[in-house]
């Protein structure tokens, strides 16, 4: 028997509540008439004012005995004298305090603190095949980052087909998060809609929109301007815009994490790229100013 | 002189006060309300010293009208958005409710800058009030912060950048920013974990930490007393100024008191 009921008792409604209620009611009404004829005829609206008894051996309007001239007094300790047990008992509870407090607040927070610093993983997104990619031509590449996440890991890449360089494939992977202050770059140049393609990839659905930055681009936040390789030409960004790492794995174009770009010389297959670890936006990776940002946290 | 009271309204009186009787014999309550309330300042304080209250009273308006839209918002980066829209257009009175409440944000920091500006312009921070001028500060940068995570959990567009640029602007601190940033983000990305940590730090950290410094401020107010007016003569050591000549009867017309000239101090 799993059920210590069993299934043959009957199930009865229980007994109603409503005497209960009624006696409370009753209750009430009788105690709140006693209580109303109480404060009505005054029987408990003043206290009396009863003069403390005094001690033994003083006289009336005399100041009190203080308690060390009385019956078993201690002695006088001397000034700044304090007993050990005292300072034991002292001691005792602000440790144990402290010890308490401690074990308390200190997980928990770690809890609020550590998560924003752990396990930052690295991300691998697949594109889909190469052949996507036509050479020269800039695409507006959106996906998530983090499937399980859902749409806030939406992120979009600025991707160009370099071409071959030394029989190996190369690409211009650029992140769209702005150098300022992280706002989303757009292609300053037609996108080309019409011909839009989504691609089923092992990490999800990926939308490829060709488009043709010509004038680089631009952040609609605070008109930081870039060029085509991502330098920054002009506005408040401080560098140029992050990368992201890529290799090509059966035919797919994958991207990896991003990192941080201080500035590009050269162009498509042919540029020299001057990297850095992952910075936040708006922080200096080169120059005298980037010693204001010795550390980074894991990204 | 008053007619002398009738024994029924004696009565009636006696069982109205009993309870506040009861609560003022067990704990004072009574009593350091009526202290708080009518406590002396001086007899010529003006307008401009109401701005604090009506901070005050703009915070009341944000906690009373938080608490109720907490009860309809939803914090997950997939319903938030959703469970505003339904507040706005759907719940009975959301719209007005979420009004005040946004609409409020920017009303308490508005009298929060112009209290300051009074304090400021009156010389009000000079000893001994240096204290509650510190207290003050940590006032203003605590609301702020209330009005920066509040910003991000409507989660439409507007919402999700300026919360993305406002923390890349603490990030840009210099040493501690990029720590910073994350702490705020909870990770290195904006994730989901963003919204509900904005959402714990706008309804529960942030205005238990306003609430106790409003406590410390007021608090001090009282202990140190409101200060005179840079212009007040009495202040100055001078005599009070003449009691003015009086005015058309109204409801609030004072009457003279026996004896007494000038303002009561
Ligand atoms: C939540 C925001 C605040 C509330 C609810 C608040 C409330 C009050 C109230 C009710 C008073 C009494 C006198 C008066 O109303 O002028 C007062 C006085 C004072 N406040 Fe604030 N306050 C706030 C923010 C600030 C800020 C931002 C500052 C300055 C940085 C400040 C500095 C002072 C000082 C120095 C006094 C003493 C003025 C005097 O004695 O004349 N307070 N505050
Ligand atoms: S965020 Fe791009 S210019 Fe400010």
């Amino acid at each position: 028997m799993d059920d210590p009921r069993g299934d043959m008792e009957r199930h009865e409604s229980p007994p109603s509540l409503w005497p209960v209620g009624a006696i409370g009611a009753a209750l009430v009404a009788v105690c709140g008439f006693l209580w109303a004829r109480d404060v009505v005829r005054g029987g408990r609206a003043t206290t009396v004012a009863t003069a403390p008894p005094l001690e033994e051996g003083r006289a009336p309007g005399a100041p009190p005995i203080p308690a060390d001239k009385g019956e078993a007094a201690m002695p006088e300790p001397a000034p700044g004298e304090r007993f050990p047990r005292n300072v034991f008992l002292e001691n005792a509870t602000l440790g144990l305090g402290a010890i308490i407090g401690g074990v308390v607040t200190l997980p928990v927070i770690g809890f609020a603190v550590m998560p924003a610093f752990l396990k930052q993983h690295s991300h691998e997104v697949d594109l889909g095949p190469i052949s996507n990619f036509q050479e020269g031509q800039y695409v507006v590449a959106t996906f998530l980052r983090e499937p399980s996440q859902g749409e806030v890991s939406r992120r979009t890449a600025f991707i160009r087909n370099n071409g071959l360089l030394h029989g190996k494939p190369s690409f211009t992977c650029i992140s769209n998060r702005c150098a300022h202050l992280g706002c989303p770059v757009q292609p300053g140049g037609p996108t080309f809609d019409d011909k839009s393609k989504t691609v089923k990839t092992p990490s999800g659905q990926v939308s490829l929109i060709p488009s043709l930055p010509a004038a680089g681009f631009i952040c609609p936040c605070h008109g930081g301007t870039y060029d085509q390789e991502g330098n920054r030409i002009a506005g408040p960004p401080v560098r140029g815009l992050d990368r992201f790492e890529f290799w090509i794995r059966n035919g797919n174009l994958i991207l990896g994490n991003t990192y941080s770009v201080a500035q590009v010389t050269g162009t498509g297959a042919n540029a020299e790229i001057k990297r850095y670890t992952l910075t936040g936006p708006g922080q200096h990776v080169d120059g005298i100013e980037s010693w204001l940002y010795p550390l980074q946290p894991p990204h | 002189m008053a007619r002398r009271k009738s024994d029924r309204m004696q009565q009636i009186e006696r069982m109205a006060l009993y309870p506040l009787d009861w609560l003022e014999e067990r704990s004072g309550l009574i009593g350091g309300v009526r202290y708080f309330l009518f406590r002396k300042v001086p007899g010529d304080t003006s307008w401009w010293h109401t701005l604090g209250s009506a901070t005050l009273t703009a915070f009341l308006v944000q906690l009373a009208t938080g608490v109720i839209l907490a009860m309809y918002y939803k914090p997950d980066v997939n319903s938030a958005h959703e469970s505003v829209q339904h507040i706005t257009n759907d719940v009975w009175a959301g719209w007005l409710v979420r009004g005040m409440h946004r609409w409020g944000a920017s009303v308490f920091i508005i009298l929060m800058f112009m209290h300051m500006g009074r304090v400021f312009l009156f010389g009000a921070y000079k000893y001994p009030r240096e204290l509650n001028w510190i207290v003050g500060v940590l006032l203003l940068a605590t609301g702020l912060f209330e009005g920066l995570t509040g910003y991000l959990l409507p989660y439409d567009q507007t919402a999700y950048w300026a919360t993305v640029v406002a923390i890349n602007i603490n990030g840009t601190a210099p040493f501690v920013g990029p720590f910073l940033a994350s702490l705020l983000r909870g990770g290195a990305e904006i994730g989901p974990d963003t919204l509900a940590r904005f959402y714990s730090l706008h309804m529960l950290l942030v205005p238990g930490a306003l609430l106790g410094l409003i406590g410390l401020h007021l608090y001090l107010v009282v202990r140190l007393g409101v200060s005179s007016p840079p212009w007040s003569p009495e202040a100055a050591g001078g005599q009070p100024e003449p009691e003015p000549p009086p005015a058309r009867s109204g409801l609030v017309q004072p009457r003279p008191r026996a004896g007494v000239r000038g303002r009561p101090e």
